[in-house]
């Protein structure tokens, strides 16, 4: 199997982001292989374990971009690729998601994509749909698990966990796929991927390379603002027993209508 | 001069780091105070790799140079000084031993095993009677046939019943100087005679194992002596220069564990209607962790340069050892300082730094040794000879081609 797995630059989870005058922000707090995306490298690569095959890394960004990649060679795939241009600086998802169809294209023979359930930046979570569309594959989003493959048939069985409960669904190969926690923990990189990752050459791709008709933004952010800041209040909640203290408390979360 | 850490070093760090805080983080405390060491740790270390980091893929290692080994160190002790103490008695004072002293055959029998984590390693000096005084030990091997016959007992030996094989020495020669007639041996710790058992009650390192080994009549084939008879003194010493850098390394991690705990206190705990941060008594003792951190580091990495260059280091690791466990004692009782009476309860972390950071003030040398040491150098009383084998130059092709 080939699979191509796509991964983001995003600022580490435990970063304070606010807006500063107009722009958003993140200090200096560090750049970090997006969290969902490994998960979603995991699980290339537990398909490539089980069924044989190559899992190529594809990201879309600066040159800061190529942690994120390294972080995906250090963690097992045998490839990586950076898709940059000045053209795709205020890409919206839909221009990614074209650039990202035409780099996996590119790449040829693919048989599945897998994304990251989300990015923890823009939180969009559609980017995986769109590239669906875009190539015309069938799109698996919030899949927990593969229940069944045939490489040969071309045919997979998968889970997907969605509010409402789990749901079985059958598709065809190729296919995309955006995976959720319940895939797997993604590995710590190996330490001869790390030597690996350290040694790669990470080639770059514009979008004159990717000679796909990438359309210009539709979406824009005129405006962002920090939410408001909640009022909060504490209690201690006094009392003799911890039986009596549970009542008060009980009573107290009927009142304000949590429950 | 280059102080920039290459993305193999980064990498390294990033990924201990990460294991560290994902998997030992939430068993730390419990463990500690079970005074036991969680089963999964040494297996898992083995795995990833991380015991047999610096050693040539040759032989099973992970072909990383001198100083990824102290970052390594570095992380480890963040998270607790036990984690690093594998390091020193599995990597610094065995493993690496083997790699500078043993012969082919006994590098591929003892070293890959080790270096795979498929065996865990140990260094027995110490005895109930000697342990500053090394050539004051008791132990003997005495020579029949084509093998050894080892009587003694070996104290205070960390993973004494965690670990495989154990690198004991023992003496070998009565009727020569002391320090002449000592010899060293890879022992299998399964070997008839052997009985091992673990110390409790220790002030820290509780989440680890510290033991004993003794051996009656323990038969042990020529082949497992390393090095030549009579060299088991210079063996011992070379070990320590190794075992020493990781106890360096890993002792500034801990100043660092203390530091970004103050820092954290000091920037949550209100008293007089402002952050403790904001007065200047608590800034002085942050300021002094720094300082102390970044010293620290700057002297175990230097001391990992030179053994990367294959230079002797003996000196400047025995500096960077005493200098970092001694203020690694310091910054752990500061940091308790910093938070007051919570600091002082085993709610928050700091109290088990402190009580894991003597330890490291009195193993592998202790300060006083350390001083005499340094005293020396500097008087022209002391100067290091060459030995027969020196610990090899990091050669990164040679290190990380597969034979
Ligand atoms: C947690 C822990 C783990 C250990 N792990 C190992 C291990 O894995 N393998 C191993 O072999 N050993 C191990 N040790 C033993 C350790 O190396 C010894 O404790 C150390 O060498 C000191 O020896 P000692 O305890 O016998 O103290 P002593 O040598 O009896 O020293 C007592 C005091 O006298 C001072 N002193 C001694 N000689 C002099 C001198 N000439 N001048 C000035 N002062 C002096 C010392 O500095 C010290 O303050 C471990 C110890 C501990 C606490």
């Amino acid at each position: 199997m080939k699979i191509v797995v796509a991964v983001k630059q995003v600022p580490d989870s435990a970063a304070k982001v606010s807006v500063e005058n107009g722009e958003v922000s993140w200090g200096d707090a560090p750049l970090v292989i997006n969290p969902w995306d490994e998960f979603a490298v995991e699980a290339a690569l537990l398909l490539t374990e089980e069924h044989g095959g190559d899992v190529v890394a594809v990201s879309l960004g600066d040159e800061d971009s190529k942690e994120a990649l390294k972080h995906a060679l250090a963690m097992g795939c045998s490839e990586a690729i950076l898709i940059s241009d000045p053209s795709l600086q205020n890409a919206d998802t839909q221009a990614v998601a074209h650039a990202l169809a035409a780099a996996i294209q590119k790449v040829g023979d693919v048989d599945m994509a897998v994304f990251g359930k989300q990015a923890i930046d823009g939180d969009n979570a559609v980017t995986p749909v769109q590239v669906a569309r875009v190539l015309g594959w069938p799109a698996l989003t919030l899949t927990s698990k593969i229940s069944e493959l045939d490489a040969d048939a071309k045919t997979l069985k998968v889970e997907r966990s969605i509010e409402e409960g789990r749901q079985i669904v059958e598709g065809k190969l190729p296919a995309v796929m955006s995976v959720v926690k319940d895939f797997g923990e993604p590995r710590y990189p190996s330490f001869m991927g790390i030597r690996k990752a350290s040694k790669a050459e990470i080639p770059v791709w514009s979008a004159a390379d990717l000679g796909a008709d990438v359309p210009a933004a539709v979406v824009s952010w005129p405006e962002m603002s920090n939410p408001q800041a909640r009022e909060v209040s504490n209690e201690i909640i006094e009392g003799g027993s911890p039986e009596e203290i549970a009542a008060t408390l009980a009573d107290k979360i009927i009142e304000e209508g949590v429950v | 001069m280059d102080f920039q850490l290459n993305e193999e070093h980064l990498g390294a760090q990033e990924m201990v780091r990460d294991f560290v805080q994902k998997e030992i983080g939430p068993i730390i405390k419990e463990q500690d105070r079970k005074q036991e060491m969680a089963d999964f740790i040494l297996p898992r270390m083995g795995e990833l790799g991380i015991l047999g980091i610096n050693l040539p893929v040759r032989y099973g290692g992970q072909g990383f140079d001198y100083i990824t080994l102290g970052l390594v160190c570095e992380e480890l002790e963040v998270m607790d000084s036990t984690l690093r103490v594998v390091m020193s008695v599995h990597m610094g004072l065995n493993s690496m031993a083997i790699l500078q002293w043993g012969t082919e055959e006994q590098k591929q029998q003892f070293l890959v095993p080790q270096a795979k984590g498929e065996k865990v390693a140990s260094f027995g000096l110490t005895e109930p009677g000697a342990g500053s005084d090394v050539a004051g030990m008791t132990s003997t091997a005495r020579k029949d046939g084509d093998e050894y016959v080892l009587n003694g007992e070996k104290m205070w030996i960390s993973l004494a019943t965690k670990s495989d094989h154990a690198l004991i020495v023992a003496r070998t020669d009565n009727e020569v100087d002391p320090h002449e007639g000592l010899s060293a041996f890879i022992v299998e710790l399964d070997r008839d005679g052997i009985t091992t058992g673990d110390i409790h009650g220790k002030m820290g390192v509780r989440a680890g194992s510290t033991g004993w080994i003794a051996m009656q009549d323990v038969r042990v084939p020529e082949f497992n002596r390393l090095g030549e008879e009579g060299e088991g003194f210079k063996i011992a010493m070379s070990c320590l220069d190794n075992g020493r850098y990781t106890v360096g390394a890993g002792a500034t991690g801990l100043i660092r564990a203390s530091l970004e705990a103050s820092i954290n206190y000091a920037n949550d705990r209100k008293a007089f209607g402002r952050e403790i941060g904001k007065f200047q008594l608590v800034q002085q003792k942050i300021a002094y962790m720094v300082q102390w951190y970044e010293a620290a580091r700057l002297l175990y990495l230097k001391a990992g340069w030179l053994k990367n260059q294959g230079k002797r280091n003996t000196k400047e690791t025995s500096l960077a050892k005493w200098f970092a466990t001694d203020m690694s004692f310091q910054a752990a009782s500061e940091a308790i300082q910093v938070h007051g009476a919570y600091g002082y309860s085993d709610e928050y972390d700091v109290e088990r730094y402190l009580r894991n950071s003597k330890g490291a003030v009195i193993y592998e040398g202790t300060s006083e040794v350390h001083q005499l040491m340094q005293a020396g150098y500097a008087l022209g009383y002391r100067e290091d000879g060459e030995l027969r084998k020196e610990l090899p130059a990091y050669d990164a092709e040679y290190w990380q081609a597969e034979a």
